[in-house]
């Protein structure tokens, strides 16, 4: 009873700081954000004192098998709950700033609903929190299975989870009220940056807690490749969010750097976020989950360490290609140029380890639409590992920057490779997770694979035609060296591509609602009654001996 | 240490280790008996799979 009054107290004080913050705050944002703190801590001081116990309650909701010998996947369920949510959201903020791009009218008129501050609000819903929480609870899954051991501390990675959704909830809201950093894929202000911090270092300890518990002697390569992506990520996370308040109780803050130095360190964080956030732990969903599905071990496991060690060392050197022909000192171009056509060839080595693996099993692409959304996902991961070394030669950068191809070279990787190996380890998850023998329905599955493909299709193949006539227009000189077309023109030539654009990410988002509905019908224990995805002939008129007619 | 100097230790000596570093890690799965254990490692993953497939030997 004491302890309940104690924790129950402790959360009522800080729900007091917080309303002596939302007094004190100097600017709407932060007092705002404080209230939403202050509402969090209110909930668990309710929570606290009605004792009632949530886990079995949610574990009612959610349908959860009762396996307390078993692993520790409470989280992990909420975590491929979470990541099916917010892929909608982020999807739908994509399709919105897609279409109003293509009609501007969409605007609204609202400082709320600009662009520019819909804009962070799709890139962080897409990369943070569907990204973000199929990595955390695809990390936590793997990492039990491949240690045969049950995770560490799951109080701690429970606290993990939620302040990851608090998170996301800040920068969230903080974005459509304009609270930003102003910094490419880390906008949110520094007491959200501070609180992420405190997260990651939870996750940091729950995971290498359960490493240190392992029954197998040797660590699996996926657990690298997660391990390496947590260290990065906070890392480059602290260092490029070194700033200084303007006051603590506002939300505005300076960054500690200046100047291309800023720049600089902004696009080393850029980039490792591509580097260490969408490829390096994604890889660790793909070490697991494609030999998993295809029941066969990865085609060489030295490839893979091989794999490893080149990305770890090439990786972090490749940021300066995002500042070609700015301040930034030429040899610090050339560098980042360099490493980054370097990166191709790991990049190849790992694709053709993943693909090689359904060596001697290519029918499988064929029957089962899991394999076939990873294979799809491993080519797209190869295309994009193609043209993001060629885009950052500067001959060609000198074409494709500040232009559509950029945005069409990211979406062919984000929606290609990182959507489409997270929908496949979704897929793989939600059975084993709820112990159901299979899928709600695998023929959805392949719906949502060719919604996803074709729309994925028209999304790059859009943004290849609208980026380089982009580029050839504003680069295009008359004879007496004046620019022929006026920006304006440049924007009204590009209406088409915006609008198959839209068309072929409102395929994706219907792929992806798809899921949803399969998810929820498999979660809930239904099965649909369909015909299997492959069947070996049969036919009944044939099946019968050969009578053999007598000779006249 | 001024920037300078970090440049030049950057270029020389930490360029050499790094390089180094990376020889030796990558080397490291070509060890003579790594074959064995990388094989065992690969298939690790299905330990826990009762159902074995009729391709794993």
């Amino acid at each position: 009873m004491d302890s309940v009054v104690m924790r129950a107290s402790g959360w009522f004080a800080l729900f007091l700081v917080t309303m002596v913050l939302v007094v004190v705050a100097e600017d709407r944002g932060y007092a705002v954000h404080m209230a939403i703190a202050g509402a969090a801590a209110l909930i668990m001081v309710w929570a606290t004192l009605t004792r009632i116990d949530y886990s079995a309650l949610a574990r009612g909701i959610l349908r959860t098998p009762d396996d307390k010998s078993q692993y520790y996947d409470d989280v992990v369920r909420w975590g491929v709950i979470a990541t099916v949510g917010w892929s909608v959201v982020g999807l739908l903020a994509g399709l919105f700033i897609a279409l109003q791009l293509t009609y501007p009218v969409l605007n609204l008129g609202s400082e709320f609903t600009t662009f520019g501050r819909l804009r962070p609000l799709h890139t962080s819903a897409v990369i943070f929190a569907f990204g973000g929480n199929i990595l955390i609870a695809s990390s936590f899954y793997v990492v039990q299975r491949t240690c045969r051991a049950r995770l560490a501390f799951p109080g701690l990675a429970r606290f993990v989870f939620w302040g990851y959704q608090f998170f996301i909830v800040l920068a969230a809201t903080g974005y459509v009220m304009g609270i930003t950093a102003s910094r490419e894929y880390a906008e949110p202000e520094w007491y959200v940056d501070i609180w992420l911090t405190i997260v990651w270092v939870a996750y940091f300890v729950v995971f290498v807690g359960t490493l240190a518990r392992r029954r197998e002697p040797h660590i699996y390569v996926a657990n690298w490749f997660y391990l390496s992506f947590i260290i990065t990520i906070a890392m480059l996370h602290i260092v490029n969010n070194l700033a200084i308040p303007v006051s603590i109780f506002g939300s505005k803050s300076y960054s500690a750097f200046g100047g291309v130095q800023d720049a600089l360190t902004q696009w080393w964080y850029g980039h490792n976020a591509v580097a260490f956030f969408l490829t390096v732990p994604f890889l660790a969903m793909m070490y697991y989950f494609v030999p998993k599905q295809a029941n066969r071990p990865v085609y060489s496991y030295r490839l893979s360490i091989i794999h490893f060690w080149s990305l770890i060392f090439l990786y972090i050197w490749a940021g300066p290609h995002h500042l070609h022909y700015t301040a930034l000192p030429d040899w610090a171009q050339t560098l980042g140029m360099v490493f980054s056509v370097v990166l191709w060839m790991p990049s190849w080595g790992g694709m053709i380890n993943g693909l090689m693996t359904l060596n001697g099993a290519w029918d499988k692409i064929r029957t089962d639409p899991i394999i076939r959304m990873m294979v799809m996902a491993l080519a797209f991961y190869g295309m994009a590992t193609f043209e993001g070394p060629m885009l950052s030669i500067k001959a060609v950068n000198s074409l494709s920057h500040y232009t559509e191809w950029t945005v069409g070279h990211v979406h062919s990787g984000a929606l290609g490779w990182n959507g489409m190996i997270s929908f496949a380890a979704i897929y793989f998850l939600v059975p084993r997770l709820w112990r159901q023998p299979r899928l709600y329905s695998l023929r959805m599955v392949n719906w949502h694979f060719w919604l996803a493909t074709i729309g994925i299709v028209l999304y790059a193949a859009a943004l290849w035609v609208a980026g380089i006539m982009q580029g050839l227009m504003w680069r295009e000189y008359g004879e007496d060296g004046y620019l022929v077309y006026a920006f304006s023109e440049v924007v009204s030539a590009m209406f088409p591509m915006y609008l198959i654009r839209a068309v072929g990410g409102a395929l994706y988002l219907a792929g992806a609602i798809i899921m949803v509905y399969n998810v929820c019908m498999t979660i809930a224990g239904r099965q649909r009654a369909e015909k299997p995805m492959s069947d070996a002939v049969y036919d009944p008129a044939a099946d019968r001996p050969i009578v053999t007619q007598p000779a006249e | 240490m001024t920037y300078d100097e970090m440049r030049h230790f950057a270029d020389s000596y930490g360029l050499v280790v790094m390089v180094i570093l990376y020889i030796v890690l990558c080397g490291w799965a070509f060890r003579p008996n790594a074959k064995k254990r990388n094989e065992q490692a690969a298939n690790m993953i299905f330990a826990d799979d009762t159902i074995k497939d009729e391709n794993d030997g």
